[in-house]
C-alpha cells in the first residue's frame, strides 16, 4: 500500500546535484564525450540498444554516460524515451541474407561458400591485459585490407542442409501474418514464436546467457552447434503509405546466430537438425548465441518435448527476461513502505502479545 | 546495401540522401546556389520504426525492437512534393533531403548536375562498403591441411 507523503523534495534536488558530480568523476580528469562512448564502448552501446529495444547509437551512447556506465539503467532511458515518440510504421522483414559481411563463422562446416571469416573478434586473444592502451598516445591502429572484397552475399549456413531436407525448414506461416507486438499487447500464453523471439531479442543478456548455460548443461535436452554466426550491416527499408514504394532509410549492424540441434524425430516428424535463431543489434553475439539456444529450447511443445527444465518453460522464461521490468518490481522495494510495514509490526505485536497472555493462562491452569 | 536491383532512379537518391551525412546533404543544397521557395507540408519528426526480421532469416516475421527515423515533407511553389526518410534524429538533414527529392523530380536545369553528385556519394559510399569488406576478408581462414607419415 502506498500513502501520499509530502516532504523531501529539497532531499531529492540535492541527490540530483550529487550524483551529477558523483557522474562526472574527478574534474581533473577529462570529462568523456557521447561521441567517444558511441566509438570506443561499442559493445555497450549495442547492448544498451538491444535491452533498452531501441536502435539508436547516439542515444544509447548518450544513456551510458547519463547511468554512470550501469548498463540497465541506460536501457530504462531508452525506453522512457521511445514512449515519447510517434510510431511511423513497420519496416520491410529486415533480410540478413543480402548483409554486408564482416564476421561470418560455422561450427558446422569448414569449407562453406564465402569462406570463415573471423572478423573483429576477441575469441582468438589471449586475455592478457595491454597496458599500451592504459598510456596515453598511442599510435591509431591500422587493420589489413586483403585485394579483394568479400562475396557480396553469402548463403545462410542452415539453408545448405536445408537443400536435403535434413533441416527443420524456416518458412512463414500461411498468409505471412503480421507479428505480434508485445509493446502494444499484453503476452498470453501459450506464446507464439514471434512472441518469444520479440521478448528473447529485448531481454536481459546476462540471463538469457544463464539460461543457455543451463540448456548446455543438462537443464534441457538440446545439443546446440553454432551452424553459423554472422555480423554486418543490413539495409533498412520501409514503405511510407504516401509514397506506396519501399526506401531505403540507411543500414544497421546486425549479429545473427542459427543454432543447429540435433532431434530424435516424433510420430509426425523424421528425424532432422531442428533450429534455433538469434538476432541482436550491433556486434553482441553471446546475447544472439544465448537467444538462439532458448528459440530452441521454448520449441519443446512443438517437438512434443517433455518441459521439465526452466528454460523449456515459456512463461518462466518470458515473465523474466525482461531486466527493465525485473529491476523495476525488484528495485521498487526501496520506495517507502511504512504503512505496510507499520502494519505487519502491530500484526506481529498482536501476535506475540496474545501467545504470551496464552502461555500466562496455560501455566496458571496447570498450577 | 549497395543499390538495389529494380530500384527506380527517385528509390537511388532517396536511399543515397539517407545514408549521406547531414554535412554532405547540406552541401548538395549549397550546391544550387538559391534553395528553390518551398513550403513545409510534414514538418521534420522523430519517430520510430518497428523493425521487423524473420526467424531463421526466412521464417516467421517478428518485431525485432524499434529504431529511430526522421521524416519530412516539402512542397515546391510548381506543387512538386518532396519526401524525405532516414534513420536517426537529424531533422535539418530531413528538410534539405526532402527539398533535394523534389528539385530531382523537377525538369530543374540543376536536375542533371545533382544527380552527377549524387553518383560520387553513392560511389563514396560503395567504396567506404569495399574497404571494410576488404578488411574483413583479410581475416578469412585459409585452411591446409597437414601430410600425416605413413608409419
Amino acid at each position: 500500500m502506498y500513502v501520499a507523503v509530502k516532504g523531501g523534495e529539497a532531499a531529492i534536488l540535492a541527490t540530483h546535484d550529487l550524483v551529477a558530480e558523483e557522474r562526472r568523476g574527478d574534474p581533473s580528469v577529462p570529462e568523456l564525450s557521447v561521441a567517444q562512448i558511441r566509438e570506443q564502448m561499442q559493445l555497450s552501446v549495442a547492448r544498451v540498444m538491444n535491452e533498452g529495444s531501441l536502435y539508436d547509437e547516439d542515444l544509447a551512447a548518450l544513456a551510458l554516460k547519463q547511468a554512470q556506465g550501469d548498463m540497465i539503467e541506460a536501457a530504462f532511458l531508452m525506453r522512457a524515451y521511445r514512449t515519447t515518440l510517434p510510431r511511423f510504421g513497420s519496416s520491410v522483414p529486415l533480410d540478413t541474407a543480402t548483409m554486408a559481411i564482416r564476421r561470418r563463422i560455422s561450427a558446422t562446416y569448414k569449407d562453406l561458400p564465402g569462406g570463415q571469416v573471423l572478423g573483429p573478434t576477441y575469441d582468438y586473444t589471449h586475455r592478457l591485459f595491454d597496458f599500451a592502451l592504459m598510456a596515453n598516445g598511442e599510435d591509431a591502429p591500422s587493420a589489413a585490407i586483403a585485394p579483394e572484397a568479400l562475396d557480396a552475399t553469402m548463403q545462410r549456413v542452415p539453408d545448405i542442409l536445408g537443400d536435403e531436407g535434413l533441416m527443420e525448414p524456416e518458412v512463414p506461416p500461411a498468409d505471412d501474418p503480421r507479428p505480434f507486438d508485445l509493446t502494444r499487447d499484453p503476452i498470453e500464453f501459450p506464446a507464439d514464436r514471434d512472441v518469444r523471439l520479440q521478448t528473447l531479442a529485448r531481454g536481459d543478456e546476462g540471463f538469457l546467457l544463464g539460461l543457455a548455460y543451463s540448456v548446455q548443461r543438462g537443464f534441457g535436452g538440446n545439443h546446440p552447434f553454432a551452424g553459423e554466426i554472422r555480423l554486418g550491416e543490413v539495409a533498412v527499408q520501409f514503405v511510407p503509405e504516401e509514397l506506396g514504394f519501399a526506401v531505403d532509410l540507411g543500414d544497421i549492424t546486425l549479429t545473427e546466430c542459427q543454432m543447429v540441434n540435433q532431434f530424435q524425430g516424433s510420430k509426425d516428424q523424421p528425424p532432422q537438425f531442428t533450429r534455433g535463431y538469434g538476432l541482436s543489434f550491433g556486434h553482441a553475439e553471446r546475447k544472439a548465441m544465448s537467444m538462439a539456444i532458448i528459440d530452441r529450447s521454448l520449441k519443446a511443445r512443438d517437438f512434443g518435448e517433455a518441459t521439465e527444465y526452466p528454460a523449456q518453460q515459456e512463461e518462466f522464461v518470458l515473465y523474466h527476461a525482461d531486466n527493465v521490468e525485473a529491476s523495476g518490481f525488484v528495485e521498487h522495494l526501496k520506495l517507502p513502505h511504512y504503512v505496510d510495514f507499520q502494519g505487519e509490526l502491530e500484526l506481529l505485536r498482536k501476535i506475540r502479545a496474545e501467545q504470551e497472555e496464552r502461555a500466562i493462562a496455560l501455566k496458571e491452569a496447570a498450577e | 546495401m549497395s543499390a538495389h536491383k529494380h530500384q527506380t532512379e527517385r528509390q537511388y537518391w532517396m536511399g543515397v540522401l539517407a545514408r549521406s551525412t547531414a554535412d554532405s546533404v547540406a552541401s548538395l543544397l549549397v550546391s544550387l546556389g538559391t534553395v528553390p521557395a518551398y513550403e513545409v507540408i510534414k514538418r521534420p519528426e522523430t519517430g520510430t520504426l518497428m523493425l521487423e526480421a524473420r526467424a531463421g532469416g526466412a521464417g516467421r516475421r517478428f518485431n525485432t525492437g524499434e529504431a529511430t527515423l526522421t521524416r519530412c515533407v516539402v512542397r515546391l511553389a510548381d506543387g512538386t512534393m518532396g519526401f524525405s526518410y532516414a534513420l536517426g534524429r537529424d531533422r535539418k538533414k530531413a528538410e534539405h533531403a526532402a527539398i533535394l527529392d523534389a528539385v530531382l523530380q523537377t525538369e530543374s536545369a540543376h536536375r542533371s548536375d545533382l544527380l552527377v553528385m549524387i553518383d560520387r556519394i553513392a560511389e563514396e559510399q560503395q567504396a567506404q562498403r569495399n574497404i571494410v569488406s576488404r578488411k574483413a576478408a583479410a581475416t578469412k581462414v585459409n585452411f591446409f591441411t597437414l601430410v600425416r607419415g605413413d608409419g
